[in-house]
């Protein structure tokens, strides 16, 4: 990682609302052609740090670079940063080529380079031929490809995402997000995205920040997150967790894709009953009562298929944390 | 011919629509009457109180209207007053609006509200203070006094209607188009303002029709200098004919008809319901 070109960097931010919200101290390093997403519940802070990015927000002190420049001081339209909103991105009184040519007509660029750049940046956002339609005659989806192929023909050199797909329903923001990681390839561009979805934080991002009250829990790979949570936090934030209490005030916490089951009674402390068994497609999530609490377990099928509800198992941990 | 009878029509269209068939009649009876009444005198020669026809038809009151000097170039001063009145309304309000409605300071509710003030007083006590201060600034008699009093007549529509429009504008829109390289100043040219451009209309088009037809600011600061057409209309009522004032009241109403029939695309009752929305 070392090596690599540092693009984007917040050095010691820090936003505070009169409310008592927002960011204190924010150190952030973001890498050329890296797809960085801050992730967290809503009022966490992410979306602070990525209108400050753009500049939307006035930080109360701290500097942002980009290139190595300080950009903190300028208005968002000097800013080398393009922005995508969750929503009416669009300009409703234009036309899909006027909303396209907007910026580009502001940088002067010649009226035949414009049609063109805009003819193929619809083409790499799968929209071709729209140019003379009106936003409220697309779909959600649609508006926000448009959207998206705007923030690109800006060129920035850091494309920002404020939840841009939360306003869709499941399963187009999934192919959504497949586009845009794709496009995000394609062009190497650098991307810091906003989401409170740690699935879609997980198909996407090259690192995420797991954020929780205005403070990084934890940033890494979405392995890193998944296999090695920094805290209670992100463990019971990023996929599903199991948490056990023990006498001792201490925690365990066990994915339930890493419990093994074996029939009968292991006379350890593990062993239980099968409450109930669930088929989730190729794989079944098993509820077995151990003492008084419920362990969630994942298994495949062939496994799960020899099991039966009220069988006595005893559970294994192949890996696990304590917190 | 069953279905002209009450009972028949009471039974076929059922109990509600009839209801609301009768208050309808009712309304557009009271609502249209006089102003069948006054197109009726309009064209009579003679006319005498008790009767409910004119006595006479003909055109005789049109010619002699028109026929006045006075009247004729009212009209014009009318227009010249409301379009300067409009304009400059326009140029005062609507940044005040997108004050109002893009930041917010203490006090801002009760600023929005304050503009309700001036028609919570009868409007002519109102006048004659402002006439003493207009008399000691030696705006009486004078273009800009009368154009002034126009345009505190419009500051409420000017500044309501259009500062609902601003904030019914989504901010991301905004923030997009300095996001795509637009300073402040061409945001709102190019985005903020064609958006809101629908209540801008209305809020126009009520200060335009409000100067049109002010009368009682423009009697008190103006006169006699400054006659318009609603000024003109006092004399008449009170020194020609009873069938003059007919004549000239659809003489007033004609540019109001054709405004507002123009611009009839723009005033939908959301837009008007929504324009005085407090928020």
């Amino acid at each position: 990682m070392s090596e690599r070109a540092v693009k984007l960097e917040i050095r010691n931010m820090t936003k505070l609302f009169k409310n008592g919200d927002g960011v204190k101290n924010v150190n952030l390093t973001v890498y050329e052609g890296e797809f960085l997403t801050m992730l967290g519940p809503s009022g966490c802070g992410k979306t602070t740090i990525l209108r400050a990015i753009g500049g939307f927000l006035d930080v109360d002190q701290g500097d942002i670079l980009i290139d190595g420049r300080s950009i903190v001081r300028l208005p968002p339209e000097k800013r080398p940063t393009a922005m995508v909103f969750q929503s009416y991105n669009l300009w409703s009184h234009m036309t899909i080529y006027d909303n396209l040519a907007f910026g580009l007509r502001i940088r002067k660029v010649p009226k035949k380079e414009i049609k063109e750049r805009t003819r193929e940046m619809l083409e790499l956002v799968k929209m071709s031929g729209v140019e003379k339609k009106y936003p409220a005659q697309l779909s959600g989806g649609q508006q926000q490809r448009v959207a998206i192929a705007r923030a690109l023909l800006l060129q920035p050199s850091v494309l920002l995402l404020d939840e841009p797909f939360s306003a869709l329903d499941a399963k187009i923001r999934s192919q959504m997000r497949e586009e845009l990681k794709r496009i995000q390839e394609d062009l190497k561009i650098t991307v810091v995205f906003v989401t409170h979805d740690q699935e879609e934080a997980m198909a996407i991002s090259d690192r995420i920040v797991v954020m929780n009250k205005g403070v990084f829990e934890q940033v890494g790979t979405p392995t890193e997150v998944y296999d090695r949570p920094a805290s209670r936090y992100v463990a019971s934030f990023i996929g599903d967790m199991n948490f056990i209490e023990q006498p001792d005030g201490k925690v365990i916490a066990v994915r339930p894709e890493a419990i093994t089951l074996s029939k009968g009674n292991g006379g350890g402390k593990w062993d239980g009953t099968i409450r109930t068994i669930m088929v989730l497609g190729h794989y079944a999530e098993i509820i077995v009562r151990v003492g008084d609490q419920n362990i969630k377990v994942f298994q495949p099928r062939h496994i799960s298929d020899t099991f039966r509800q009220n069988d006595r198992v005893s559970l294994s941990f192949d890996k696990y944390h304590v917190f | 011919m069953k279905w002209l009878s009450p009972r028949g029509f009471y039974y076929a269209v059922g109990r509600r629509k009839f209801i609301e068939f009768i208050v309808l009649s009712a309304f557009l009876l009271f609502f249209y009457l006089p102003l069948l009444n006054l197109f009726m005198l309009a064209f009579a020669d003679k006319y005498e109180a008790p009767a409910l026809f004119p006595q006479e038809w003909g055109f005789k009151w049109w010619d002699y209207v028109l026929g006045q000097k006075s009247l004729v170039s009212s009209i014009a001063l009318s227009f010249t007053i409301a379009i300067v009145s409009t304009l400059v309304s326009m140029c005062i309000c609507i940044p005040a609006a997108y004050a109002l409605a893009r930041f917010s300071f203490p006090g801002r509710k009760l600023f929005f509200l304050s503009f309700l003030l001036s028609d919570a007083f009868p409007k002519m006590g109102l006048y004659i203070a402002i006439g003493i201060i207009f008399y000691k600034l030696h705006l009486i008699g004078t273009f800009l006094g009368v154009v002034i009093i126009h345009i505190l007549n419009s500051i409420m529509f000017m500044t309501w209607i259009p500062a609902n429009a601003f904030r019914s504008i989504h901010r991301q829109q905004e923030e997009s188009a300095r996001d795509a390289g637009a300073g402040p100043f061409r945001t709102f040219m190019s985005v903020t303002f064609p958006l809101a451009l629908p209540g801008i209309i209305v809020a126009t088009l009520f200060t335009f029709l409000g100067s049109l037809e002010e009368a009682q600011g423009t009697l008190l600061v103006g006169f006699p200098q400054y006659k318009t057409m609603p000024v003109e209309m006092y004399g008449i009522i009170m020194q020609y004919a009873t069938t003059a004032g007919p004549v000239f009241s659809i003489i007033l109403m004609i540019p109001t008809v054709i405004v507002l029939f123009l611009m009839r695309r723009y005033l939908s009752p959301d837009t008007i319901a929504n324009g005085f929305k407090m928020k």
